[in-house]
This record gives C-alpha cells, structure tokens and sequence, in this order.
C-alpha cells in the first residue's frame, strides 16, 4: 500500500501477478506459436517444444528393384529417406520391431544379403552381390531430428482450401452494417430517454433495462418462423444478410439505448438550456450538440457490438444459411472442429484468423471498452 | 468482395433511410404546427402539441424493433410452449410435462446449476483478487490488459483453444495438449478429458472463467478506486493488517459492485451455448440448457413446442435478476 512495504510481501505480488499473467495468456499463445509451426512436428510434439529439436520417427521406402545400377560388379540401389527435408538421422532399421537397431552410418545385414547403409544425412545405398529382384522397394524406419520450422503454410491452406478467406468476408459482411445501423435509431431514442419529458417515460426506461437480460434463446422460434412466414409471403429466402442486419439491429438495441441514455443524462443540463433560450428544437439540439458529445459512449457501443456480432454463433447458424457465401468464421470452425477434428495445424490456424479481428479492435480500443463496460453494467444498491 | 460492398453500400443506404426519417418527421411537424411566427396562444398552442408529438417521433424506429425482436417474441415463445411441434395445436402443459420426465432435461437442469454454481463465483473472486494486486504494481495495467484480452475472443475460438489444451493422446505417445502433458510429466496417467462425464462440466467451465476474470477484474478495479482514501487510512491507523484492511473494509464498501458483476456473469451463464456445442454438442452427459433449446428447434425437423418451453425455462432463471436490476435502475434514477 504504501512504499514502505516494498518487501518480501511485494515481491509476493509480483510474483502471483505474473504468474496469472502466463496463465492467462499461455492458451492463446499456444495456439497462435502452433498455428506457425510446421504440420508434421505440430503432429508430434508440443508447442512448447516448438524452438528444440524435435525428433521423430517415419519409414520411407527404397525404390524398387528396377532402379538398381550395377557398380563395379554391386548392385546399387541408392536415394535419400529424407526426401528433401531438412533433418539429421540419428538411427534406422529396416523392420518394424527393431526401427532404431543401427546408427547412422553403419551397415545393416538385410535378410537377403542385401546391405543397406543411411548416412546422417539421410542418404542411403542398398548393396547387392547379385542382382536384386521384386516390385516393392525396401522399407527403411529411421528416427530424424528435424530443427524447429515455422510457416505460414497453415494459414495458405485454410485461407484458400477450409473456406476460411470467404468466410472471413462473410463475417464483416455481417458485423459491420450490424455495427452501424443501431446506432443512429438508438441515439435518438436514447435522447427523448434522456431529456424529453412525456409521460410513461420512466416505465420505457425500464422496460429497456429488463430487456436488457431477456435470453436470445426466446427470440429464436419466433423470429425462425416469421421470417419462414415473411419469406414465403414475399417470395425470398428466409435465410438473408438483411434479416441477420435486421436481428442483430433488434437483439442490440436494448445496450444501445441504455449505454447512451445514461451517458447523455449525465451531460450538463446548461447546454441544452441556453441553446432552447436561443430558439433551437429538440432536433437541432440532438443533432448538432448531443450527438458529437456523445462520441465516447457511441464508440464504447460501437466497439461492443462489433465484437459480439463478429463472435456471434447462435444468430448465425439460425438465420444465415450454411452455404460458402453465407457461412461466418465462427461457424466455418465448428464445422472445422467436426469434420478436421485432429488436424491442429487447420484448426488452430482457423482459430487465429478468427479471432485476430477482434484482437486487434480490443488493443487499439481498449479505453473506450472499459468506458463502456464501466457504463454497461446496471449499478447495483 | 462484391457482397462486402454490396453489404456497406446497404448500410450506407439504411444509416441515410433513417436519417431521412428523423428529419423528414421532424420537419413536417414543425410544418404542420409552426411555433414561429405566430402570436402567443396559438404558438404555445403548437409548442405544446409538437413537444407531446416529437418524443414518440424519435422513439419509433426503437421501440418498433424492440417489439418485433424482442418483446413480440417473448409472448409468442410462451404461447408456443404450450403448443405441439408445429406450432398449431394446443397442448396444455404437456410439452413442461415431459420436460420434467425427461432424462436429457434433468441432465441439463443439474449441469446448469453446476455452472452456476461455480463460473459467477470463480469469475468474481478472480477478478477482485486481480484487482487488487494489480492495483498495487506499476506495471498492474499491462498484466490487467493481458487478463482482459480474452474477453475479445469468441466462445468458438476459445473452445478450440482450450480443445487443444485437453487434447488427448494414447499413453505412451507424446501428448501435444498442454494438461496432459502436465499430466504425464508429474507420472499420471492422460485422460480424455471432456469425455469424463460430471467432470468434464469443469472443464468447459474453466473457458468461461477464463473469459470472464477480466470482466469482472474491470469493474471491481474500478470500484476499489472508488474507495474514499480516509477509511483505509483509518484502518491502517487503528492497526488493521493487510488481509483485513482487503476483507473488512474494501470487500464491503464494494458489496453493490460485486453483485452486479455476479449478477451479470450468472445471465450469462445461464445463455451459455457455443462453449458447449463446439467442445462436446452435450456428449457424455454435459448437456445444458440452451444447447437442449437449439437441439430442439432442429431435431427431426424441429419441435417448436419443446424448444420454445426449454426457452421458458431460462427466461424463468432470468426473470428475478431482470426485477432487481430494473428496480436499482429504478432507485438509481430517482436519486439524480
């Protein structure tokens, strides 16, 4: 509390800060440092391996016996078990019970009388006193230690193959008018809220505050089937980006118009008088001295409102289709988390395309977030 | 690309509807009853009707959207959970019947009083003992923004973030899941860790803890800011140490802010959905409510009258702190 005790207590605080700190933050950055690591090693190994070597173990198969060159009266078949990769082998066999029995370099006794030798380097010769014979080549096991690799192979792939890229656009096709619209109806209700007296006032403010916590669980049945019913009526899908911007417009008017009504009845009442005694109407007074005060609180909303409807899962699968030009990315990953459920390098390469839109928001946005939540949030007793 | 631009150029043209709406209104108002130019009675006349009439103007575009995505829905959802599957015919009780008789419901019932049980709770304490310490350190901003950051991520992405921490592997294979891991490091054994039935409910719930921490740290931080500066000097004149400076004397000056965030966190939780669907779709007996609602509204082409009385059920939940908040709004409005 005070710097006299800056003492093993503090150093105590320090210490269990950090602590939660990590973690807190260790989840996501095991996501975000496996969505960069190479596919084969994410298979194998932990995240927090991803700087060390790592060592696995594969089989590669020899070429068959047509490749064979005869070589001062040997036969030779010869390649590389690496196949490319960087790696070192440390060890190999050639059965499957024994898949480490020799190191590197030296030579192994095939059951034929064949020898097969592999190189730390990956390189290897089967030798042969006569000539070999059989359409499978020789498989070789061996344990390679592969340096650490990172990528963006990952997000290539989702990006273009997983949908993700299209269905990055349908989401901010969603969020961004879903952002905006409710804003501009809110404000002006907000205002007679907040400053224009008539009667039954006081019970509109309360019925806001109650629809505040109404679950969006009601809404669902009865949206599903009248927007069915529209549909049919109008002859066009039920399923739109209008009814969705439309949904979410309804579904967040009630923070909306709370938040500003708040922020505007504690704006000073000495403006708005002296600007009446100036003989300007209510609508000029709300559009050119409330609405600019109002910045704050409308970014705050803003800002809330694009995270939930960019976040949003339930009123999405409801009422947009599953279609590639209608699914948003929260969809597209649990759809992901069915069908590629144990392909990490997708699902957490997916995962973070998701969510770095709202990262971003938050970090450049946080004081307005804090503002808002501080507003938000109905004060208690 | 073409829809990005076809859905701002909507937004363009609702944003301009609307404000072509206010101010079309409000200028035939003023039209049709001018409060200029005219001698006193009839101004005041006008001025009386046009101040009557304009509230409602601004309010319309509000309160008909409230109607139809909210409140029209609430009524029809009742309606509904006394009909059959269709919607059409009337059923008595019979749906809420079979919702008590009914395994999978029970089931979720349990687990949702589990969650709410331990998420507000957890998510509370955590907050506050953050708030605290951080409020103690110089560098409490940056640990309080990383603590914080969570809340920007959606229920989906942090279901897979956590999917991967439970990943499971036989044993005897390395475990790329960080539990497991930790697991085996210490001589355990790996488990499947959201296929425990009972267990995996706290599983799930960690997410949600983990997401909400920082919401409630920033509200309590702030509260514990709002502390007057004299009853803690007095304290710590009168000899309090830290623990009863913290409990005795900062805990109860915050009681109200505490149960708003509790308050707020338990909504929440009683909404709670996409955790459940993307990490067990209510498997192994981790069921809740609002999953039940949505398998309903669905399954076998949809059983509207099931799914519109579990929707009920969690409208019940809320009902009480829907009433303690609207009367603190209430108090609070009268006291400015």
């Amino acid at each position: 509390m005070t710097p006299a005790t800056r003492s093993p207590l503090m150093w105590a605080v320090h210490l269990s800060v950090l602590l939660i700190v990590a973690l807190w933050t260790m989840p996501t950055a095991g996501l975000l440092i496996s969505s960069l690591r190479d596919k084969d090693q994410l298979a194998v190994s932990g995240w927090w391996t991803a700087l060390a070597t790592s060592s696995r173990n594969a089989v590669a198969r020899a070429p068959s016996a047509d490749s064979q060159v005869e070589r001062n009266g040997k036969f030779v078949i010869s390649g590389n078990v690496l196949d490319g990769q960087a790696g070192q082998v440390s060890a190999f066999g050639f059965s499957s019970r024994e898949p480490a029995a020799f190191k590197a370099g030296e030579t192994a006794e095939l059951n034929d009388g064949e020898k097969l030798t592999v190189q730390a380097d990956g390189s290897f010769e089967i030798v042969s006193d006569t000539r070999m014979e059989g359409s499978r080549g020789q498989r070789i096991f061996f344990t390679a230690a592969a340096p650490p690799r990172f990528t963006l192979d990952n997000y290539r792939e989702v990006l273009s193959a997983e949908g993700i890229g299209a269905s990055f656009i349908n989401s901010l096709t969603v969020a961004v008018p879903s952002t905006v619209i409710p804003i501009l109806i809110a404000a002006f209700a907000a205002y007679a809220l907040a400053w224009m007296p008539f009667p039954g006032r006081a019970i509109l403010i309360a019925v806001v505050v109650g629809l505040l916590v109404v679950p969006l669980q009601m809404s669902l049945i009865p949206l599903l089937k009248l927007y069915n019913g529209v549909g049919a009526f109008l002859g066009v899908p039920a399923k739109t980006y209008m009814g969705i911007w439309l949904a979410h417009t309804g579904f967040g008017l009630p923070l909306a118009i709370y938040l500003l009504r708040n922020y505007m009845a504690g704006l000073p009442r000495e403006i708005m008088e002296s600007a009446r005694v100036d003989g300007a109407s209510d609508f000029d007074i709300f559009v050119k001295i409330i609405l600019p005060l109002s910045f704050p609180a409308l970014a705050s909303f803003a800002i809330f409102q694009f995270l939930w409807t960019w976040n949003d899962l339930l009123v999405a699968i409801v009422f947009l289709g599953t279609g590639q030009d209608q699914l948003v990315l929260t969809g597209r990953l649990v759809n992901l988390l069915g069908s590629r459920g144990g392909n990490w390098e997708i699902l957490t390469a997916s995962a973070f395309i998701t969510i770095v839109v709202p990262l971003i928001v938050f970090f450049a946005l946080q004081r307005y977030l804090v503002r808002g939540l501080l507003a938000g949030s109905v004060k208690g007793g | 690309m073409q829809q990005l631009l076809a859905a701002i150029l909507t937004m363009i043209a609702g944003v301009l509807a609307c404000a072509a709406y206010f101010w079309g209104t409000n200028f035939i108002l003023d039209r049709i009853f001018p409060s200029k130019g005219l001698s006193g009675k009839a101004a005041s006349r006008n001025l009386r009707i046009t101040n009557a009439i304009r509230p409602w103007l601004f309010l319309a575009p509000a309160l008909f959207a409230l109607t139809i995505y909210l409140i029209y829905p609430v009524i029809e959802s009742v309606w509904l959970s006394f009909h059959d599957r269709g919607g059409q015919n009337f059923v008595g009780a019979r749906n809420y019947g079979w919702m008590i008789n009914d395994g999978e419901f029970r089931q979720s019932i349990f687990n949702n009083f589990l969650w709410l049980l331990v998420v507000p709770a957890l998510s509370t304490f955590f907050g506050l003992v953050i708030a605290a310490l951080t409020d103690r350190i110089w560098w409490g901003n940056i640990a309080k923004t990383l603590i914080f950051m969570p809340m920007a991520i959606s229920f989906v992405g942090a279901a897979v973030i956590w999917k991967f921490i439970y990943d499971y592997r036989a044993e005897g294979t390395e475990q790329i899941g960080l539990l497991n891991a930790i697991v085996v490091a210490f001589g355990g054994v790996p488990q499947a860790w959201i296929t425990l039935p009972f267990w995996n409910n706290f599983f799930l719930m960690v997410i949600l803890i983990w997401i909400q921490t920082g919401f409630a740290m920033v509200i309590l931080s702030a509260a514990l800011r709002g502390i007057p500066e004299e009853t803690i000097e007095a304290a710590v004149i009168d000899g309090a140490n830290g623990w009863q400076i913290f409990f005795k004397i900062m805990v109860p000056q915050i009681w109200g802010t505490i149960a708003v965030v509790w308050t707020t966190i338990t909504i929440l939780v009683l909404k709670v959905f996409d955790i459940v669907l993307a990490m067990t779709n209510g498997q192994w007996q981790s069921q809740v409510l609002a999953n039940l609602m949505f398998d309903w509204m669905f399954r076998g082409g949809g059983d509207f009258g099931r799914g519109a009385s579990i929707a009920v059920v969690i409208m019940i939940l809320v009902v009480p702190i829907m009433i303690w908040n609207i009367r603190n709004a209430a108090k609070e409005m009268r006291s400015h």
